[in-house]
């Protein structure tokens, strides 16, 4: 039910996001969805990929610190409110947010999804998919972000 | 001579003596025993640089002094110091008390502070250097079926032959693989099964931190014992380097002026750094009067060298911050200690009035390991709008990355806290990528200073 999302550590300065991307590119990576969180002196690139595995290796061994994480992605339609309700159950039952991200996806029936960094996350997302929120893994974020 | 003596006393010693030490008559000889040899030796010393340097004799006649005023170490305080500049002033040979026909060997100082410093060695005076470092490989442990790896410099930094010659004496077999070439240095460590590796800290650490990227595990190597030096490094990093490598570390202190690798070293307890007294006589003075202070205070390092030929030199002031005891030590050796360095007065940053050493920063960061703060940094000090400030960039490990920003913010907040508590100070810690701060197969360069510009 998680989804493994790789997180690498990046300076900010000019060009860099150029090359780490880059890196990717060259050795087939593809990236289903990225966000960065950015300060003054650094940004935290998170990006859920097709081969978390294999974006590691080849992060690390170009000398990155990166890091896997469990998120979870909630898959919605892509109209207004469905992003609200979510969050409103989320609140209903004192789910805390440590970061999350959004796209929308070609697929008919989910074409929007948003990933979610919780606190607590497992006992969260089973109170989450008891109260009929579709949380959705690895296989089919696959296939929606086609 | 001391080697004579050695060979007398040893028959008489106990094979676990001979184990501990490379020169039982001169290692073991009681405080009384050792002012004697020094107050002969001393006043032996003055009168020669008198009669044959020039140069120190025009500073003992400023102060109206003769040779015969100085019957005891007891009167060593009144004879004038020497430093660096009197070297640079006298260059190259003009502290020479011996024909150059009797120089066998010239080194100079890597000059890290301006123009360098030359130094002359009579034969004596290299089978005596030998003799310290023997004294201090002896110390850690290793004998004749040791494989020293030296990574040192060779050439006119002193670090390479003088770690040579004493692996050498001993009979050691010894690699001389000078600097550089990581993947190469730690391919002979693990072909060649080297035991003890002497080098400086930052590169050991370096080594170790290098050893996955070149694939090699700790298990591979068969090092034992480490002798680093010629740079301060605290106690911290020394359980890192141990940790890395699966050695002890030893810290083995000199300067080319005094002698090179081998003035002094630390013994199996760890308990302050011997220095070799029937050699060279330390004292410590307070860094602004210049006047001695007792025991366990801290203040600059001094060196009178009272068993040299070629270059003797009186007095002469390292700028090396530690404190001393002459209290006998469980290993044995009455020969007085020295702490670690805490810096050097040229290192020494004077950050908005405070007195800052970039060791003080070092040894916060290794505490911090709970963090997984590595002991990769660098600090950045700048003037902004005249007010001085001081960055400390770290290398971010990976424990210490936690994918959210408030995570890092708080690494970064918790060093900060302890850099201000243990300064006084305030400033800025930022985290940087892994090897982003440049490695150093010498001596590290740690502080980046900007004002100067």
């Amino acid at each position: 039910m998680h989804i493994t999302q790789i997180s690498a550590f990046i300076e900010n300065k000019p060009g860099r996001l150029a090359e780490v991307i880059g890196w990717l590119a060259e050795d087939d990576v593809n990236i289903h969805a990225l966000s960065i969180a950015d300060t003054t002196d650094f940004g935290i690139l998170r990006l859920i990929v097709n081969d978390p595995q294999k974006a590691r290796a080849l992060l690390k061994s170009r000398g990155l610190t990166v890091k896997l994480t469990d998120v979870i992605a909630v898959a919605l339609t892509h109209k207004p409110g469905s992003l609200a309700k979510v969050l409103r159950e989320m609140d209903k039952i004192n789910a805390s947010i440590e970061y999350m991200y959004a796209f929308t996806s070609r697929s008919s029936d989910h074409d929007a999804m948003v990933i979610f960094r919780l606190e607590n996350q497992e006992e969260t997302t089973e109170k989450l998919m008891a109260a009929g929120i579709e949380i959705i893994d690895s296989s089919k974020l696959e296939y929606l972000s086609k | 001579m001391t080697t004579n003596q050695r060979t007398i006393t040893l028959n008489s010693m106990e094979w676990e003596d001979t184990l501990k030490y490379w020169n039982p008559y001169i290692e073991t000889m009681s405080r009384d025993e050792i002012t004697e040899l020094q107050n002969k030796r001393l006043h032996t010393t003055v009168e020669k640089i008198y009669s044959k340097v020039p140069y120190y004799r025009g500073l003992m006649q400023e102060k109206g002094m003769l040779p015969a005023d100085i019957k005891m170490i007891e009167d060593l305080p009144h004879l004038p110091f020497l430093t660096k500049d009197d070297l640079r002033d006298t260059y190259p040979y003009g502290l020479l008390a011996e024909p150059l026909s009797s120089i066998t060997r010239i080194h100079a100082s890597s000059g890290t502070t301006g123009k360098q410093t030359v130094v002359g060695y009579t034969k004596r005076d290299v089978d005596l250097w030998n003799e310290c470092m023997a004294r201090c490989l002896v110390m850690a442990g290793s004998d004749n079926t040791d494989i020293v790896q030296v990574c040192y410099g060779y050439g006119l930094f002193t670090g390479g032959l003088g770690a040579h010659g004493g692996a050498d004496l001993i009979g050691a077999s010894v690699i001389p693989a000078s600097t550089g070439n990581t993947r190469r240095q730690l391919t002979m460590m693990k072909d060649f099964g080297s035991t003890v590796l002497c080098c400086t800290p930052s590169y050991a650490l370096y080594m170790g931190d290098s050893l996955a990227e070149f694939g090699f595990a700790k298990n591979d190597l068969r090092l034992k014992r480490g002798h680093f030096g010629a740079e301060p490094w605290s106690v911290n990093m020394r359980h890192e380097i141990e940790e890395r490598l699966g050695l002890e570390a030893f810290d083995i202190y000199g300067l080319s002026e005094i002698m090179g690798p081998s003035v002094s070293q630390d013994c199996p307890y760890h308990c302050g750094l011997h220095v070799w007294e029937d050699a060279f006589i330390p004292e410590i003075v307070d860094m602004e009067t210049l006047d001695p202070v007792p025991d366990g205070v801290m203040g600059e390092l001094v060196f009178t060298t009272i068993d040299k030929e070629g270059m003797p030199l009186i007095r002469y002031r390292t700028k090396d911050i530690a404190s001393l005891t002459h209290e006998k030590c469980e290993c044995g050796r009455v020969h007085a200690r020295m702490s670690k360095l805490s810096g050097r007065s040229d290192d020494m940053l004077i950050i908005r009035g405070v007195n800052v050493f970039p060791s003080q920063i070092e040894s916060v960061l290794l505490e911090s390991v709970g963090l997984g703060a590595t002991p990769h940094y660098q600090i950045i000090v700048d003037r902004v709008n005249n007010l001085d400030t001081m960055t400390v960039e770290i290398e971010l490990s990976e424990t210490m990355f936690s994918d959210y920003v408030k995570g890092l913010e708080d690494v970064e907040n918790k060093i900060r806290g302890r850099v201000e508590s243990v300064l006084g100070i305030s400033c800025r810690v930022r985290l940087v990528e892994p090897r982003a701060i440049p490695r150093s197969e010498g001596k590290a360069k740690r502080v980046i200073d900007k004002r100067a510009l």
